[in-house]
């Protein structure tokens, strides 16, 4: 692998590989890195229907047509880099790969998106996969009339309870405020099925089981009183936080480590561009995730052609 | 049916061979699903690093798979896939759901690198 880009992008989800289309088809010399599979969270949507242009199709199926306009145009594009560090203020920009190699560019894009959140309670670690799960289509069938619990009260959660429904024999939703985050006839489609049940205001405790999950515990946030509920499975949703740990200590970013942008996109350090979910915005879909990766591209092309040559 | 790169093993006798034939193996029971998807990727990346270990792939949904779904070690799992690991025939160790590539990593690296 060469070492000297005009524009180097960390992350390969739909923003990252948008602007290495958009760079790649510019003829500007562009890398690509991903620490983990190529396309993000997209690759773990079982299908997106609401993609323009695109009737339905898989998240997979999305992003690996996606990586292969990226590679056609000339973008080189890197899955499962191990990076050491980076250094972003001056030009070059410089990443350091934990095997040594040293990377270098002109401008960097951080594309880097988000990871799940997690509970961090006791136990939640120990039984992912025996019990906890966070894909209802995947693992729903594990659980044919078996009384389950589902973490969380926006969309994601309640439309994936009302999926799990068709295996569960009950489903207990536990949720952290009084009230729901969904979409109101999201809301009203759950509270009218039978085999749903609610607990509201509620933090959860800790996971309990030896083998495999037994009980999920909460406790009533107002009064204090401790729920035990026994069940088989356990679904989370309770949305993602912007991987942005990398570089949370060289960019500006707000409360909640999202990385700070103008409208260009760029972050407060020259030459650095933020685009996606780990950047602050109101919206977080593909479609928004791919209109940020063409806007950082075009800018980062102009950053390129206005900076002063040596 | 799994539309991956990775070699399929698709009856008891094709398990037999693979086990009997290769000294250590990776091996990753699931479906075209979400989080499946990208442990088969993972498990293609790692090939040209671990020449000692032969990767492959089993249908979930397969009549291979039942051999897989009875091992007592897979017995408390949940989530897809489920992903074995084999020194000389003999489960290694076992996890439950996506898995990254440093989880991956360290365990191939763990129950065979001492060997490789």
């Amino acid at each position: 692998m060469k070492s000297e880009y005009d524009v180097i992008v960390l992350g390969g989800g739909p923003a990252g590989l948008t602007a290495g289309i958009y760079l790649g088809r510019a003829r500007v010399d562009t890398l690509v890195l991903d620490t983990g599979t190529v396309g993000g969270q997209t690759v773990l949507s079982y299908s997106v229907a609401n993609y323009p242009g695109v009737e339905e199709t898989s998240g997979h199926a999305l992003s690996a047509t996606m990586l292969r306009q990226a590679r056609s145009f000339g973008a080189t594009v890197k899955p499962y880099a191990s990076i050491e560090s980076l250094r972003l203020d001056g030009d070059p920009k410089i990443v350091t790969l934990k095997d040594g190699t040293r990377l270098t560019s002109h401008a960097l894009i951080v594309a880097t998106g988000g990871v799940p959140r997690k509970l961090g309670i006791p136990n939640e670690e120990e039984l992912t996969g025996k019990g906890i799960s966070f894909c209802a289509t995947c693992d729903g069938d594990f659980f044919t009339d078996r009384p389950i619990a589902v973490i969380g009260g926006g969309n994601s959660a309640l439309e994936e309870a009302q999926a799990l429904a068709k295996y569960a024999s009950r489903i207990t939703i536990l949720h952290e405020f009084d009230h729901f985050q969904a979409h109101p006839w999201v809301v009203e489609e759950v509270k009218a099925n039978p085999k749903l049940h609610f607990l509201m205001n509620q933090e959860l405790q800790r996971f309990e089981g030896s083998e495999k999950l037994e009980h999920v515990v909460a406790k009533h946030k107002a009064t204090g009183k401790e729920t035990s509920v026994a069940v088989d499975g356990c679904f989370v949703f309770i949305g993602y936080i912007p991987n942005s740990r990398m570089v949370a200590s060289m960019v500006q970013t707000n409360e909640r480590d999202e990385i700070i942008t103008d409208a260009a996109l760029a972050t407060s350090v020259p030459g650095v561009f933020a685009a996606g979910d780990v950047r602050v915005k109101r919206h977080r879909q593909i479609t928004t995730a791919v209109a940020d990766g063409t806007i950082a591209a075009l800018s980062a092309i102009e950053h390129l052609t206005s900076r002063p040559t040596a | 049916m799994l539309l991956t790169n990775l070699p399929h093993v698709d009856s008891d006798s094709a398990l037999d061979d693979v086990l009997t034939n290769n000294e250590n193996v990776m091996l990753c029971c699931g479906r075209m699903g979400p989080m499946c998807l990208p442990v088969y990727d993972l498990m293609e990346q790692c090939k040209d690093d671990y020449p000692n270990v032969a990767f492959v792939d089993m249908d979930f949904d397969g009549p291979a798979a039942s051999a897989i779904r009875r091992l007592p070690a897979v017995r408390s799992f949940t989530s897809l896939p489920f992903t074995l690991y084999f020194h000389k025939g003999q489960l290694v160790e076992a996890t439950s759901s996506i898995q990254t590539k440093d989880q991956v990593t360290d365990i191939l690296d763990r129950v065979f690198g001492a060997e490789s």
